[in-house]
């Protein structure tokens, strides 16, 4: 596919670690990719640096309990129609994540394709999902302060639970948030036709790696946390 | 047959910038599959909890759908297959050196509890 490269030069680059030589030793751009990209790639390089330190905090602290640590299937549950179904909200708040990095790699690809509506429609969707998931998030965290559990204690077992519940999810619903404004003024600018005039749409692109990130955080946090 | 015509003022603009400016277009059959993947693998990690699994079937379950998934994402959403190795090298590789800093910490929570254990549990 994109193996062999033309520089800006006209010369091909060659494929593999002999590439990986030529990209760093030769007197060239680095990376043959918009210089935004690269920049988002390095910023979510950072963000995987918090994230893992705020997960192996957790870990460590849950390692080295004496207490009980809370049961995060009963915690999470939902008696919905009379059922009473373990983690329901956290299921349905991963298949909604899931969903939007969906229309989001739609939208990507509907931006390279040039197709103006499509891509703004789908980046909006995106949003949309991304606000529903932040509800829902509020909607648990609702919960859980009315059940009594606080960055210092809670009534079912290890204290830490909270302080992790709370500096996890409640960064990575940041996160959450700060893209649905993102993705909006991106939409916004697809819609006016910002990227036609620019003559690249590669701007969706970096949008749509940071919101893929956020579903790729998420993913870790439902494994780690929640399923645990 | 994905290839869609660029407007020639747009290959006029592109022609100073990146040899990437065409960006990274991919029939949408293959978002399709990975999207319906990545619902199947959620699926499969909540039945985990549901259906109670305990120990280290439920531990490596979770782990093992857990990178699956990131890797769905990382390689097909997020373009990494596509990219050059440079690129896939300078990000995917620092993220290695996590891994000391989590042995780490797992041996020192391990000492921590130890340690309580022998001086408040008396």
């Amino acid at each position: 596919m994109a193996n062999h490269v033309s520089t800006a030069h006209g010369e091909s680059t060659p494929p593999g670690l002999r590439g990986v030589v030529s990209d760093w030793s030769a007197d060239k751009q680095a990376f043959p990719v918009p210089w935004g990209k690269a920049m988002m790639w390095i910023f979510l390089l950072s963000d995987t640096f918090i994230f893992t330190c705020f997960l192996t905090g957790y870990m460590n602290v849950r390692i080295s309990t004496t207490v009980p640590w809370p049961n995060p299937s009963e915690i999470f549950s939902l008696d919905i129609a009379g059922r009473h179904i373990p983690m329901i909200l956290i299921a349905i708040m991963t298949m909604v994540l899931i969903t939007s990095s969906g229309t989001m790699a739609m939208a990507v690809n509907f931006g390279y394709r040039r197709n103006r509506a499509n891509t703004a429609a789908l980046m909006l969707i995106t949003a949309g999902f991304g606000a529903t998931f932040v509800a829902m998030q509020a909607f648990e965290w609702t919960k859980l302060i009315v059940e009594g559990v606080r960055p210092w204690g809670n009534p079912w077992g290890a204290p830490q639970f909270g302080s992790c519940f709370f500096m996890i999810t409640g960064f990575h619903g940041l996160h959450v948030s700060a893209g649905v404004v993102y993705l909006s003024v991106v939409a916004s600018r697809v819609w006016r036709g910002f990227y036609d005039r620019k003559g690249s749409y590669e701007t969706v692109e970096i949008t749509g790696l940071y919101w893929h990130f956020v579903d790729l955080v998420w993913v870790f946090i439902f494994a780690l946390f929640y399923l645990w | 047959m994905d290839q869609v015509a660029v407007p020639e003022h747009a290959v006029a603009e592109s022609a100073v910038a990146e040899p990437h400016a065409e960006g990274q277009q991919h029939p949408i059959r293959v978002y399709l599959v990975i999207w319906a993947l990545l619902f199947v693998f959620s699926t499969f990690s909540y039945l985990v909890d549901y259906f109670h699994f305990h120990g280290v079937l439920r531990w490596s379950l979770i782990i093992a759908f857990m990178l699956v998934k990131a890797a769905c994402i990382v390689a097909i959403f997020m373009h990494m297959a596509w990219e050059r190795l440079a690129l896939k090298f300078a990000i995917l590789a620092p993220p290695l050196f996590l891994l000391i800093l989590i042995g780490l910490m797992a041996v020192e929570g391990d000492y921590t509890f130890l340690t309580r254990l022998t001086a408040f549990l008396r």
